[in-house]
């Protein structure tokens, strides 16, 4: 095999874990629910962040070489948590305390540099403008190896915030910024389209002065070239990652529904042997 | 080091508070290498011309953005720098409440939030620029030190003090041009330590920002008619000088607070809190803005409209403790 190859192989078997993962610790909070749309919509993702680009180091989460990352898209948090445990930052106990009342894994992501978890998110629109003054302090410092990933959704992008961030980030020619857009097409009232549709958002990147590439955002390798290639040093990039919401259990498809709601032990179960059946 | 002398503080009081906060800023850069300045396309109206002259590289203008210049404030925030971000006060606060609130409150990232143009300083321009519920806003906000400085020399105290603190800060600045000056000389400004300008025993005028001076003139006016007046500049509103309230308060017959805001939420209502929850007994009255927006009208007319002139605060006193006879009934409310 060769080295991308390899690569596209780990986080392939990665991603099947964090779903994995997500519908097993997402069942755990019982009647209070989880994000189980927009987090598995968002596996692969994670999955090639944390399993083939990030530069991150659990013994010392705060090396100033590292790649920061931001879930703009904080609901999208038992994702990460899963993937964070996937790089050891975060224990399989710790985990299943995810929405506890005594856990640090809030269902939207609350900073703990310790455990990876850079910055706290949840209100949509907030992270690029975050992300982006920590590009340009990196940019400052003369660090030309770090990079900050900011994910963000599609509904998100209904928020004029974003795009004052992304005038901005053009402006300063801050290339070491990369914007991943979940575009799983649905948000909390439907889909995007009949709510607010934010027409081709590849376009409206570029348009904003941005690299912008459209790519299939369950297919690992196309994710990991994309990642790979977001080095532009006079422009940041977006990387509109097309996804489907709920990926990978068949009755949370594509259903606004599953955005955020309760899975009972034996849907748990018929989810589970969906994901067996994909992963043997 | 920038001095305090009567030179500048004539100077400073030419140039109001916000020209005077980009004559402080000149110094940042010697007090700590990781300062820098945003601004939401206010650059020349923070006084910060001469700053982006001799500093170019450290100020950073991200056009009219404030959400998004705090957002980005706080990133750099968090990689060590020391960033102050100016925009009048009202888009500091209101316009940008949620990103203050999760990325200043909730992580505590150490942005220096300057507000301008806060209370009438803009009058004329209509209620969308005056300033009038900022405080309120931040004060509500975990975390945040929140400063008003009582005059240009204050200003640059404030300004210089933030520089050496850590954690976020919200420094409110506003008042007329020329701005009365409160500090002819110079004296100790400690962040949360409320300065005693007059003692007195029949009433406690407790100001914060650029009605201090309004203060000292009804405490003059009040003392020809026979009334002692204590006069507190309460410069820090977030940690609040809560001793200096309980020492005034058990000295007087009768509180007044005095701000260019609204009385809901400002230093009026931390006042009215400290003095509940304390069972302290005294009279209070709030003055400042009540219960709608003020027409539009210069500096000095909407201090009138509000019973905040030295002459207003006067009367207000007197009728308050049976003094002389009362003569305008409107002056705690803001005339229509």
């Amino acid at each position: 095999m060769t080295v991308m190859e390899e690569a596209i192989d780990e986080c392939e078997i990665m991603a099947h874990r964090i779903r994995t993962d997500c519908l097993r610790v997402g069942a755990l909070t019982g009647v209070n629910g989880a994000h189980f749309g927009g987090s598995l919509s968002l596996v692969e993702i994670m999955a090639v962040l944390y399993g083939g680009i990030l530069n991150i180091d659990p013994l010392d989460p705060l090396a100033m070489a590292r790649d920061r990352v931001i879930l703009s898209k904080g609901h999208g948090a038992l994702a990460m948590y899963a993937a964070l445990k996937e790089r050891s930052f975060v224990t399989d106990d710790e985990l299943m305390t995810f929405k506890g009342n005594a856990t640090f894994l809030y269902g939207h992501p609350s900073m703990n540099p310790a455990k990876g978890i850079e910055f706290s998110s949840g209100s949509l629109g907030l992270g690029l403008s975050l992300g982006l003054g920590v590009a340009m302090a990196l940019q400052r410092r003369g660090n030309l190896t770090s990079r900050v990933f900011v994910i963000v959704g599609d509904g998100e992008c209904n928020e004029g915030s974003i795009w004052e961030a992304a005038t901005t980030a053009a402006h300063f020619a801050v290339g070491n910024l990369v914007c991943i857009v979940d575009q799983n097409g649905l948000q909390y009232d439907g889909p995007t389209r009949e709510i607010q549709d934010m027409g081709d958002l590849e376009a409206k990147w570029r348009a904003f002065g941005w690299d912008s590439v459209t790519v299939d955002g369950h297919n690992v390798g196309a994710l990991l070239a994309a990642c790979q290639g977001a080095r532009n040093s006079q422009r940041p990039t977006a990387i509109v990652a097309r996804t489907v919401k709920g990926k990978g259990v068949s009755f949370m498809e594509n259903d606004p529904a599953w955005h955020h709601a309760r899975l009972s032990e034996e849907q748990l179960q018929r989810g589970l042997h969906e994901l067996e059946g994909e992963g043997s | 080091m920038i001095r305090i002398t009567a030179a500048t503080t004539r100077m400073w009081s030419m140039l109001g508070s916000a020209g005077t906060f980009g004559q402080a800023a000149l110094e940042f850069p010697e007090l700590d290498d990781e300062s820098l300045i945003m601004t939401a396309d206010l650059r020349n109206f923070s006084g910060l011309d001469r700053f982006a002259q001799r500093y170019p590289e450290r100020l950073i203008n991200v056009g009219i953005a404030e959400q998004n210049m705090v957002g980005v404030a706080a990133g750099l925030a968090s990689e060590g720098y020391n960033v102050f971000a100016t925009t009048y006060a009202t888009f500091a606060s209101a316009r940008s409440a949620d990103a203050v609130r999760v990325n200043m409150g909730y992580m505590g990232l150490g942005v220096k939030l300057v507000g301008m143009a806060s209370g009438f300083s803009v009058g004329v321009l209509g209620p969308t620029h005056m300033g009038l519920e900022d405080i309120a806003i931040m004060r509500s906000i975990p975390n945040i030190t929140v400063i008003s400085p009582a005059d240009c020399s204050e200003t640059v105290k404030a300004a210089i003090a933030l520089v050496g603190h850590q954690g976020p800060a919200y420094l409110r600045l506003g008042g007329g041009v020329p701005h009365p000056v409160v500090n002819a000389s110079d004296y100790d400004f400690k962040i949360g330590k409320a300065i005693f300008l007059r003692e007195g025993h029949d009433v406690a005028l407790v100001a914060t920002g650029s009605v201090v001076s309004e203060a000292l003139v009804a405490a003059d006016l009040l003392s020809a008619r026979g009334v002692s007046a204590s006069v507190v500049n309460m410069h820090t509103l977030v940690p609040l000088d809560e001793v200096a309230i309980q020492a005034v308060a058990r000295s007087s017959d009768l509180v007044v607070t005095l701000e260019e805001h609204s009385i809901c939420g400002g230093l009026g209502s931390a006042v009215a809190e400290s003095l509940a929850e304390s069972g302290t007994h005294v009279r209070l009255s709030r003055l400042g803005v009540r219960g709608s927006y003020p027409h539009a009208g210069d500096y000095r007319h909407l201090l009138d409209q509000c019973g905040l002139t030295g002459e207003r605060i006067a009367d207000h006193v007197s009728q308050s403790l049976g003094i002389f006879p009362k003569q305008n009934s409107q002056a705690l409310s803001v005339t229509r």
